[in-house]
């Protein structure tokens, strides 16, 4: 039983498919919410996020959410999903929109891919990191159940996750740079991809979300 | 190994039906966009372009009610374009569940939609489709400007010069149409494909003309495009979505099995 889970809704971008995938694998109750007492009274929350970073952590604020987040990490003790920006926004600090603050609730740099940016070979990689890439885990998590090893998920981000305590680092994935592609710690699991958007892998992740306990 | 390169079929939708024609083996309403780009889904297509071709704007509803299906059955990223020109129009395609929209004309008249709605909804899902024909210098020297309303209209735009423009207002993509080459199912125009893949940073989309899969290998290998997108030989059932990535992969493109 997944019991409600409730996607946290700060006003920026479609939500929408995150709902539908979540109800398409089994979810019990979704909810596209910022409303407090809906937060609080959920089993899982899922953190999402796309567009700039400085108009998100502008809206996350207003509207609180980032303590609501913090409430259900810490507080609530509920498993948490963090997605692509809504990742982005917990590291330390962005490179975006010539440098933005987030939350700090995992020390670490969100960083420019840099340009040129180049793979081993010496050929040139476009930015945005669009599309279907290879994601290693590194780490045995319950949320990589079902999942192959180097199974692809699609990606679409300009700016990349790099987390000061590598230990947390549960997948990752080489585009010019190693990008954090996920992180776990505790009852947080964090995916700079789109499981919403890749296809069966991507699926598998967010059932195997809303069958987890939250404990690594 | 690395990113891979996508396949994207293409839907054109016509007052929520999909035209040009469709015909899968086991589908009974072919023309279904729903129904169709289900199957797409299932075969293991990358994406998923969408573009309305439908005239009035009265009829516009019925393109979102169809995003809006689709979305809630397919989960790999859908694009829609075609009559794109406000951000209103943006926003209300993204809400429907599009995760991208192409810009096309109204990029054209407006620039600054481009860099507006990159900066509101971000880059990510800002596709700007360029419609490109051959227009040689008088040495000789090849060159390609923009056309408008399906090919018939000159612009007096460079198309290498204005992908770099978009790219630089913001877009994150774009989807390149060779004009000369739609419709003709004689492969890609790989000159502009070329150029414009080397003048920018941003992901570029190869359009028009695919009639085999080698055009789909040389789209990429010598056009450098990193993605390709058909309609025909996929709705016809010549060849499937997996046909086409085993067929790239012999050819060591790399691509999602």
């Amino acid at each position: 039983m997944s019991g409600v889970v409730a996607v946290i809704d700060y006003g920026m971008g479609n939500l929408h498919s995150v709902a539908s995938a979540l109800q398409h694998v089994g979810a019990d109750k979704v909810l596209v919410t910022h409303d407090a007492d809906e937060i609080r009274r959920a089993d899982r929350v899922v953190f999402p996020g796309v567009g700039a970073i400085r108009d998100c952590m502008a809206e996350i604020r207003r509207l609180k959410c980032d303590e609501l987040l913090a409430q259900a990490l810490t507080e609530q003790h509920v498993p948490v999903l963090a997605i692509c920006v809504g990742l982005q926004a917990m590291l330390t600090r962005s490179e975006e929109n010539g440098g933005v603050d987030c939350l700090d609730m995992i020390p670490g740099e969100v960083r420019y891919f840099g340009n040129p940016l180049q793979d081993a070979a010496g050929r040139r990689l476009k930015v945005p990191h669009m599309g279907w890439n290879e994601v290693r885990q590194v780490t045995a998590h319950p949320l990589w159940q079902g999942i192959d090893d180097g199974a692809r998920f699609y990606f679409v981000h300009s700016y990349y996750v790099h987390a000061r305590e590598r230990e947390l680092v549960a997948g990752s994935v080489d585009y010019g740079v190693s990008i954090d592609a996920a992180l776990a710690r505790d009852n947080l699991f964090a995916v700079q991809f789109h499981p919403e958007k890749s296809a069966d892998a991507g699926l598998q992740l967010l059932r195997n979300f809303i069958a987890w306990d939250g404990a690594a | 190994m690395g990113l891979a390169r996508r396949i994207i079929p293409c839907l054109d939708v016509d007052r929520g039906r999909v035209v040009k024609g469709v015909n899968f083996v086991g589908i009974r309403d072919a023309g279904d966009p729903v129904e169709i780009a289900m199957r797409y889904n299932e075969q293991g297509a990358d994406e998923i372009t969408f573009l309305d071709i439908t005239a009035s704007h009265e009829e516009r509803d019925t393109t979102v009610h169809t995003v809006e299906q689709i979305a809630e059955h397919v989960f790999i990223p859908l694009t829609v374009g075609g009559g794109i020109r406000s951000v209103g129009d943006i926003r209300s395609m993204l809400n429907a569940g599009a995760d991208k929209v192409s810009i096309n004309t109204a990029a054209i008249h407006n620039p600054e939609l481009v860099r507006e709605s990159a900066q509101r909804f971000g880059s990510q899902c800002i596709v700007v489709a360029i419609d490109a024909k051959r227009v040689d210098d008088v040495d000789g020297q090849p060159r390609w400007e923009i056309f408008t309303h399906g090919g018939r209209k000159p612009t007096g735009i460079d198309a290498v010069q204005w992908a770099r423009k978009m790219a630089e207002l913001g877009a994150g993509e774009i989807l390149l149409t060779s004009m000369d080459r739609d419709g003709t199912k004689n492969g890609f125009e790989l000159g502009v494909t070329r150029a414009i893949t080397d003048a920018v940073e941003i992901p570029v989309i190869a359009s028009g003309g695919v009639g085999n899969l080698d055009h789909l290998v040389q789209g990429v290998i010598e056009g450098g495009a990193d993605a390709v997108l058909a309609a025909s030989i996929f709705h016809f059932g010549e060849y499937t979505v997996p046909q086409a990535k085993a067929y790239m992969a012999e050819h060591g493109i790399e691509v999602r099995l």
